[in-house]
């Protein structure tokens, strides 16, 4: 897979920007530098600044290594987005005028171009804010039905978007929630999945690749024992789909959310997928314009599908902008990511594996694992560790990563609640990891 | 560029956030213990990144004067070691004195610039003296 870094604006070499800037500075008022005083104005200002930003790596390389809290953006999205506002900038279903016709088709047209990418049909595209909003739509629509006694099936290395809203829902019905357990590696028990669906199962919500630990989990197979008891299954693609091609006929899956941010994609976006059928008969999540057909002062009738769901003004922007990521993504194709991803995590296992003191907390196979890598360092908190690591221009997230209960299982095995996650996209390769190991060195070096 | 040699180096000696102490304090803490009998106790914890302390303080009442301090907890160099610091600070200190230790006093006692980031962490364990002072006036 070639260099992509080049497409994405915010890789530009900081040193040659902050040059750049000053050289600009200095262009406009060449006076105030003079190459005697040790300091020109530009320096002093910039000596003025918090030491930290001043003296910051990151200014110099940014190596982003946060990709599960969200990505960066290639130019050609930003380029979208922007040019939707200069040229296209309607509202959507609701003139006739030819502007907002151009409006409504590219906003249909990011209906298709989702349905395409993850194999499903554009009445069953909702668009939205993002999973979470998804996530607590589902839970309410679908808790609605729940009665007392029946069971939500959950795994312990849930997302808190995709354990609360059910936590919530499951109080308020009096449902049960269950919660399958991992394997020493880190993966699905499915034996012990086997026997929490049960005929009072109503709703099986799992995550298909985990924020925290990289692991895939086996949907096909948790669809086939969430429907053999004729429950739900909702998938939670949020990470996956950054990193999988995923066919929605394939997986079985009758519902499935994710985020643009996190695929190169705007934030402000998400996409629920729900099968037809069930879609139709689904209470809508959100009432208002847009999602009606007809409206008395009594009462109102919903809209086709997709529109059923998507109430008042849509982010027609941010549509247009994952639009652009799908489109970039898909000239990549996603296999080649998938093969990225893959040896990217054939590499980082085998260089993370080979540092004494770190603890990896993920599946240790190359299999259905994701470029996800949480770990703890012996003796140095996850905090610090990835202070100094900052320091070296490394961008990476330390504490429970919105997965506290998972935190708290793990602690058994590793005696930290909190890790150090690295998590790898598109732009980064083996370079990055060797950074991330070299700097790992000079840490435990650090603090020895 | 006259900018690269002097500003876009490492941090300097007074900026480093990890200086010998802080290090010091943070392998070696001081009074690090549980207090059984006798102790006020106060608890709190960052969410956002799993620092816990505990805070235990002996009064002795007819002078109100910290006659003893403990601390149990675990966290990131800069929250161990700011409580550290701390326990030692409080070791005979009025009740009134121990009240008017604030955010300047945690600052200097680490001795040290704390990023902006980093500033919840320092400052846990103002929080949980503040807890524990509470505790005794009631």
């Amino acid at each position: 897979m070639k260099k992509l870094k080049a497409d994405f604006p915010i890789f530009q070499s900081k040193k040659s920007q902050l040059q750049q800037s000053c050289g600009a500075f200095l262009k406009n008022d060449p006076g105030i530098f003079t190459p005697r005083n040790g300091l020109s104005k530009v320096a002093a200002e910039l000596r003025g600044m918090d030491p930290f930003l001043r003296n910051h790596n990151s200014l110099k390389r940014l190596i982003y290594l946060d990709n599960g809290a969200t990505t960066q953006k290639p130019q050609c999205v930003i380029d979208a987005m922007t040019h939707f506002y200069e040229h296209d900038n309607a509202n959507v279903h609701r003139g006739i005028y030819l502007l907002s016709q151009k409006a409504t088709m590219a906003y249909e047209k990011a209906h298709e171009t989702v349905a395409r990418f993850i194999g499903a049909s554009m009445e069953e595209i909702i668009f939205n804010g993002g999973t979470t909003e998804g996530l607590n739509g589902l839970a309410r629509s679908l808790g609605s039905n729940l009665n007392v006694g029946d069971e939500i099936v959950l795994t312990v290395m849930e997302h808190h978007s995709n354990l609360i809203p059910w936590q919530e829902i499951a109080r308020e019905k009096g449902a049960r929630l269950k919660f399958i357990p991992l394997t020493d590696d880190y993966r699905l028990d499915l034996t012990k999945a086997k026997e929490l669906i049960t005929a009072k199962t109503k709703i099986v919500s799992v995550t298909h690749m985990s924020n925290v630990l990289g692991t895939i989990n086996p949907i096909s197979e948790l669809a086939l024992l969430a429907h053999a008891v004729g429950a739900v299954l909702v998938v939670d693609a949020a990470q996956s789909v950054a990193h999988l091609p995923i066919n929605v006929k394939e997986l079985d899956c009758d519902y499935l959310v994710f985020s643009g941010h996190k695929m190169a994609g705007p934030t402000g976006i998400g996409v629920l997928y729900g099968k037809k059928k069930l879609l139709e008969k689904l209470p809508p999540f959100e009432y208002g314009g847009g999602m009606v057909k007809e409206v008395t002062f009594e009462k109102a009738t919903w809209n086709d599908l997709p529109w059923k769901f998507e109430a008042g003004t849509p982010p027609i922007a941010e549509a247009i902008g994952l639009m652009a990521a799908i489109e970039y993504l898909e000239k990549i194709s996603m296999e080649n990511i998938a093969t990225h991803g893959h040896e990217l995590v054939q590499y980082g296992l085998q260089k993370m594996s080979a540092i004494s003191g770190l603890i990896l907390i993920g599946p240790s196979t190359v299999d259905e694992r994701g470029p996800i890598f949480s770990f703890t360092l012996d003796g140095i908190h996850p905090h610090d560790v990835s202070e100094l690591l900052d320091r070296e221009g490394i961008a990476v997230r330390a504490g429970n990563h919105c997965a506290r209960p998972l935190l708290s299982v793990l602690r058994g095995i590793s005696g930290e609640q909190s890790t150090v996650r690295a998590s790898f996209y598109i732009y980064n390769d083996n370079t990055d990891m060797d950074a991330l190991v070299a700097a790992i060195l000079k840490i435990k070096k650090r603090f020895a | 560029m006259m900018i690269d040699n002097d500003l876009m180096g490492e941090v300097t000696e007074e900026e480093e956030m990890y200086k010998e102490n802080i290090l010091d304090h943070y392998k070696h803490p001081h009074n690090k213990r549980e207090i059984k009998d006798g102790a006020i106790c106060f608890h709190d914890l960052n969410p956002l990144c799993g620092d816990e302390l505990t805070l235990y303080l002996v009064v002795d009442r007819s002078q109100n004067i910290i006659t003893d301090v403990a601390f149990t907890g675990h966290g990131c160099a800069i929250s161990q070691a700011a409580i550290s610091l701390l326990t030692d600070e409080l070791k005979g200190k009025s009740l009134n004195e121990a009240g008017a230790i604030g955010k300047e006093t945690m600052m200097s006692l680490l001795g040290i610039k704390i990023s902006h980031t980093r500033m919840k962490c320092a400052l846990l364990s103002l929080k949980v003296l503040e807890g524990g002072l509470a505790q005794c006036s009631m």
